[in-house]
């Protein structure tokens, strides 16, 4: 199946991707999905955005998606952010498929920097755009090294840098990007997603993808896999929490953003999922700043 | 106010048809053409090409004119093109002693079989800005003579004839790495090596190659030979037997000679730094074989002491279509991690200032 463009000129394969690119990104696939938590190499293409932009998770989506699949694109937690925008864009024109922001209704879901609220139903696919894959990078610059600690899974570094955290502030500093441990065995980058979203990763019924472009790396945790965020006895894992409910929809136990009002401090919290928050108010629940912010936004 | 994160979809339409409107300029001075780019900007081409590693000068010129000029913007698109082409397999190696030479120098010798020749360079211009070029004027045909057909000898077989330098080295096998169709791994092969510096980033091969000639692993170099001119390329055709031309390219080639003591592992000669890219680019050939030596350090057993000679940190960051989207993403919204910043700080700043206040209330024990 080719997908011509308007003045004829030039046409791309089914999900722009070549076939035998599209092969040989679900072998890498295969192989995460196999090895939990591994990054798998893979040959990563250049793609028609910029890297850094989730041309990673694009590859990945280009590869699984049909013609029958729903897709669904959120960066930030946000289905109308421009860049999450563009990208199902780029997928309703090269892929020509039903696009949506319902989460229940996708069948893939792509995603930068948030896990949806909305619990992931069995047979439902998140995509996440990875910037640096390495949970151990920052720790390790040199990839020959970073690959040897994983393979002999030699993890201390990792667990010395959060107790030098506790040590000098009195917390664990990594807000996001919180590294796991997959299945007891690789510690896994989740993403830069905030720590939050963390306990969602675990047992999840959906499956897990995970495609880092620039950096040239795949890397999976099936349904029902244990996630498990670092931590120490004493110190345990904890999630963000926030004071007050979405000023929207008044949802408690969600991530939120903060949005600035006006330069005299003024701020309110609202969801960072929309769709979560949409659905909300369309049930019927309210935030105290709900009235207000419609009568803004009209 | 809330409502400015949607709309997301029209913003971008209007974004883009504003960029279409900036892209043309003023209506009233004539649109630029192709050919114009082509002919008027080659060199501008031939950097597109190169790190665009497309051989294909009207569409680098399409590329440049559709990036406005910014050249890494121009090699983005024409590598965003490359990677949708289908593959037909591998030319035969291209043979530069068969060089249709335009320009020659050597560094190394005043005189030696085939001549010197200057050919269109900017040395020895005086960098006078020049006014006529404001105007459309004539400009003289160039003085030609006929070509002689004897190739011109690489100056490094004269020095191979008695041994003074190291062999060009053996290859392992029929198969070329290729970065584009295989992961990358360290340490490279030299062949996956060079082509990841062939497409490296101009400017950050120039400041490396710089930085060995200022003393961070020095290696005493000389431009043993820098050639420009037309190469056959030939494709191996399984059906028919035998290889047959498919055209010919432009390319620059630059063989630096450097120093060497010896080592355990080989005696005092000159060794190689190596380096071949698309149309004329003598700036980039040449930072390309300085870096090109440098990252041979482990290979002929010398200490590795700087940047130059760190494959690792030089291949993971001389590619500039890679690291411009990656340090531009930076400008893609960023506020969920920026909002768990906030409250650790937020957090960090309430424990600090409670620990001062209980400090400031306790009476002065110490004293």
């Amino acid at each position: 199946m080719t997908i011509g463009t308007d003045d004829g000129l030039a046409t791309y394969n089914f999900a722009y991707l070549d076939e035998q690119t599209k092969r040989m990104i679900r072998r890498a696939i295969l192989k995460g999905i196999a090895i939990p938590g591994y990054q798998v190499p893979f040959a990563s293409r250049e793609m028609p955005m910029p890297y850094g932009w989730g041309t990673g998770g694009v590859q990945v989506t280009a590869s699984i998606i049909g013609p029958d699949d729903v897709l669904k694109v959120i960066d930030q937690g946000a289905d109308d952010t421009t860049n999450a925008v563009s990208i199902r864009a780029f997928f309703a024109k090269v892929a020509d498929v039903e696009t949506t922001t319902e989460t229940a209704k996708a069948s893939i879901i792509q995603t930068r920097h948030r896990i949806p609220e909305e619990k992931l139903k069995d047979g439902q696919i998140l995509v996440y755009q990875v910037p640096i894959p390495e949970p151990l990078r920052f720790l390790e610059p040199r990839e020959t090294e970073t690959r040897k600690m994983h393979a002999l899974a030699e993890y201390g570094l990792m667990h010395v840098k959060l107790y030098e955290d506790i040590a000098k502030n009195g917390h664990i500093a990594t807000t996001y990007a919180y590294p796991v441990k997959v299945e007891d065995r690789y510690v896994m980058d989740p993403s830069p997603t905030p720590k939050f979203d963390n306990p969602k990763m675990h047992m999840s019924d959906a499956l897990q993808l995970f495609g880092a472009g620039r950096e040239k790396r795949i890397y999976a945790v099936p349904p029902h896999t244990k996630v498990v965020s670092l931590d120490f006895e004493d110190y345990p894992f904890e999630i963000q929490t926030f004071e007050e409910p979405c000023a929207m929809c008044g949802a408690q136990g969600v991530y939120l953003d903060e949005v600035i009002l006006d330069d005299r401090g003024g701020r309110m919290f609202v969801c960072s999922d929309t769709d979560y928050c949409e659905k909300r108010r369309e049930d019927g629940h309210r935030g105290h700043l709900a009235g207000d912010a419609m009568e803004a936004a009209e | 106010m809330y409502v400015a994160v949607k709309g997301g979809e029209a913003a971008i339409r209007n974004a883009h048809r504003l960029l279409a409107d900036r892209r043309r300029g003023d209506r009233s001075v004539p649109a630029l053409t192709l050919e114009q780019i082509v002919e008027q900007l080659a060199l501008a081409c031939d950097r597109v090409m190169a790190e665009g590693s497309v051989h294909d000068r009207d569409l680098a010129a399409l590329a440049i004119k559709q990036a406005r000029g910014d050249l890494i913007e121009a090699i983005f698109l024409l590598r965003a093109y490359r990677t949708t082409l289908p593959r037909f397999g591998y030319s035969e190696p291209v043979d530069t002693a068969k060089m249709q030479v335009e320009r020659r120098i050597s560094a190394t010798y005043k005189d030696l079989p085939g001549g010197q020749m200057l050919g269109p360079t900017f040395d020895y211009t005086h960098r006078l800005l020049d006014p006529s070029l404001a105007r459309d004027e004539t400009v003289d045909e160039p003085e030609r003579r006929d070509g002689d057909d004897t190739p011109a000898m690489r100056v490094s077989d004269i020095l191979a004839e008695e041994g003074l330098i190291e062999a060009d080295g053996e290859v392992d096998s029929e198969e070329v790495g290729d970065l584009t169709r295989t992961p990358m791994e360290f340490p490279m092969a030299r062949d996956t090596r060079l082509q990841a510096l062939a497409r490296g980033d101009e400017g950050f091969l120039l400041a490396l190659g710089y930085s060995t000639q200022r003393g961070y692993a020095r290696s005493h170099p000389f431009a043993g030979e820098i050639r420009i001119g037309e190469v056959d390329v030939e494709f191996h055709v399984p059906e028919l037997g035998f290889a047959i031309t498919l055209g010919r390219i432009r390319v620059t080639e630059c063989q630096m000679v450097n120093q060497f003591q010896g080592s355990a592992k080989a005696p005092p000669q000159f060794t190689r730094g190596y380096g071949l890219v698309f149309g004329q680019s003598e700036r980039k050939a040449m930072a390309m074989a300085l870096c090109d030596r440098a990252l041979r350090a482990a290979e002929l057993g010398e200490d590795i002491v700087a940047p130059a000679q760190d494959e690792e940190f030089v291949i993971s960051h001389s590619d500039n279509v890679q690291a411009t989207g990656f340090v531009e993403h930076l400008k893609l919204p960023h506020y969920v991690d920026f909002q768990a910043e906030l409250d650790l700080v937020r957090r960090m700043r309430g424990e600090h200032t409670r620990r001062r206040d209980t400090q400031d209330n306790m009476p002065e024990a110490a004293e």
